[in-house]
């Protein structure tokens, strides 16, 4: 077998064996990485020199019997998470020389477990973007099919995982971001609970919505990595002091007594496709097989999520995006000699069109007149959003649904049309706006080729109901399909 | 909902954009598209529902107020496109 197609928990009981060492595995996914990722480009920096240096420090813990749960393992980082060694950009021409002066927390997390970080993943500009097209730095292409979108804005991590070109990665999400590349590229992602993970370190795009979460190869991967970036950091006022359950010994069981929320709202969106809809009622009737009971449920006012979303992170996002002024870190204009016109020309060259959509959007649903009917607005909906959730978590126990109402677009298929990009972000946006935690495990292929996830939504900090559900779902379901790169 | 130019060149300036004529004419017709789409919110019934800004309400996360490290002064500049002596440069203000 070959290194780079392991799990990670599969090449950690490796590593913990000596079977293998860590600087094998390193090479083996660096290797890699040069011989696909110039026809996917999945990552915007590789760096081989701090990986092996990682990877020996990693072999020489083992060797002296200290090993943890990450250490040797490599993984790939979104680049909007700050790392200190190596450039972050946030995909964007505004930051491409940024090399930030500390680590992100879960950075240091992963240092501390002697993971080995092997180069930072390409995204839509600021994680802006539902297809990865949004990037400076050229769009990642889907491994199940070049011609297509990986999803967004984790995009790279979704494409590198899916490809073998790392053993799991670390995204975020702000309305589906980690959820819905991981479904189009048939790999699990998470998005913790509010308040899990620190977001010290993570670059602002909604800070009342962004989520660090990891992107794997299966599930129990993803309750290894979590278990290691959850927790509460005092430089993070808004992560929550909840003590971090060991996710990896939660995943056996059965689902007898488990009760599934099926919301009605959800499987009649128009624009749902027909092979997404099959491969979801199929995956539910797995878990029925399996014990659980499923019931329809309602979510009244989940209909509104994408108006109430696409207000709130771009006036979120406006606010966030004023510090990038061409003075302390980042591109600067220097044609200009005057400060209001250095600060404009900056800003306008700095940034992508999506991005200064976003601005503009947000700005205006701030400016004066405009607040009320939108900002306000849109912030009482989300409350009824979370009642919404409440009461549906009195009756059931996970909620499943779809991830994305179609497959993979094409490339281009959106770009001119940023309605049609934010529709589809229909079934992962309400999560962040409640902040709850959700899942995507892969459940089928449309056509035979396509990915399509399985979303699994929970009540706050129950990760572990998600992990198991969608652990014993992936056992029963078998999905074990890989794209054809070689 | 119409939106012209004008509004458009009017939002940039306050979010500090420079849009080419090209940008203001696509910007605001994109806008209308996308604002058309958020009156649907302007149906919900939303009276005296409080509004959320955060899911949790963790107020006053206080720390002891004392000196701790920081960063290095040559750090936090070290991004800087332009810095003398210890300080930020930007272009004539007044």
């Amino acid at each position: 077998m070959d290194l780079f197609s392991l799990t990670l928990c599969q090449a950690g009981t490796l590593l913990k064996e000596g079977r293998i060492s860590a600087v094998e595995l390193t090479r083996a996914f660096l290797e890699r990485i040069d011989r696909l990722d110039p026809r996917i480009n999945a990552y915007i920096s590789v760096d081989p020199e701090g990986a092996l240096e990682a990877a020996r420090r990693a072999d020489s813990i083992i060797a002296a019997g200290n090993r943890k749960e990450l250490t040797g393992i490599p993984l790939a980082v979104k680049d909007l998470i700050c790392t200190r060694r190596l450039a972050t950009t946030c995909g964007s021409r505004i930051l491409e020389n940024f090399r930030p002066p500390y680590d992100a927390t879960v950075i240091k997390l992963l240092e501390e477990q002697g993971a080995v970080v092997l180069g930072k993943l390409n995204m839509d500009e600021f994680a802006m973007g539902s297809t990865n097209e949004h990037s400076a730095f050229g769009p990642t292409r889907n491994p199940w099919d070049l011609e297509r979108i990986p999803g967004g804005s984790s995009g790279g991590a979704a494409a590198a995982v899916a490809a073998d070109m790392c053993l799991a990665a670390l995204g975020s999400d702000t309305g589906g971001s980690v959820r819905q590349p991981a479904s189009h590229c048939g790999v699990v992602g998470l998005k913790p609970t509010y308040g899990r993970v620190s977001r010290y370190g993570l670059v602002a795009f909604a800070s009342s919505l962004d989520q660090i979460g990891p992107l794997c190869k299966t599930v129990a991967d993803a309750a290894v990595l979590l278990k290691a970036i959850s927790g509460h950091d005092p430089a993070d006022s808004t992560s929550v002091p909840e003590p971090v359950p060991d996710y990896p010994s939660m995943l056996e069981g059965d689902l007898k007594g488990i009760r599934i929320g099926l919301p009605k709202e959800y499987f009649q969106v128009e624009g749902l496709d027909a092979r997404v809809k099959e491969a979801v009622e199929e995956a539910i009737q797995v878990l029925v097989d399996l014990g659980a009971q499923a019931e329809e449920i309602s979510l009244p006012h989940s209909r509104h999520a994408v108006a109430a979303y696409y207000v709130i992170a771009p006036c979120e996002a406006s606010s966030n995006l004023a510090r990038y002024d061409g003075v302390k870190y980042g591109l600067r204009d220097t044609e200009q000699n005057e400060l209001l016109a250095m600060y404009n020309a900056t800003r306008s060259r700095g940034f992508g069109a999506e991005v200064q959509r976003r601005i503009i959007l947000g700005t205006f649903a701030l400016s004066a007149g405009y607040y009320d009917a939108y900002y306000g607005k849109a912030s009482q909906v989300r409350t009824l959003i979370i009642d919404d959730f409440k009461q549906a978590f009195e009756t059931c126990d996970v909620i499943a649904a779809p991830v994305a109402p179609t497959p993979a677009y094409r490339l281009g298929e959106t770009i001119e049309d940023p309605l049609t990009m934010y529709l589809s972000d229909v079934f992962t946006l309400s999560a962040n706006l409640a902040g709850i935690p959700a899942l995507s495990v892969p459940c089928g292929l449309a056509d035979g080729k396509l990915p399509i996830g399985l979303q699994l939504m929970a009540a706050h900090f129950k990760e572990a109901s998600l992990l198991k559900v969608g652990h014993l779902f992936e056992q029963a379901a078998g999905f074990d399909v890989k794209p054809k790169l070689d | 909902m119409q939106i012209s130019k004008e509004q458009v060149r009017y939002v940039a300036r306050l979010a500090r954009l420079e849009l080419s004529e090209d940008q203001l004419e696509n910007f605001s017709l994109q806008l209308a598209t996308i604002l058309d789409y958020m009156e649907t919110l302007s149906q919900v019934e939303t009276s005296g529902v409080e509004p959320t800004a955060h899911v949790f309400s963790l107020t006053n996360v206080f720390r002891k107020d004392q000196v701790r490290p920081h960063l290095d002064r040559s750090l936090t500049l070290s991004n800087a496109p332009a810095s003398e002596e210890g300080s930020f440069v930007v272009p004539k203000v007044i």
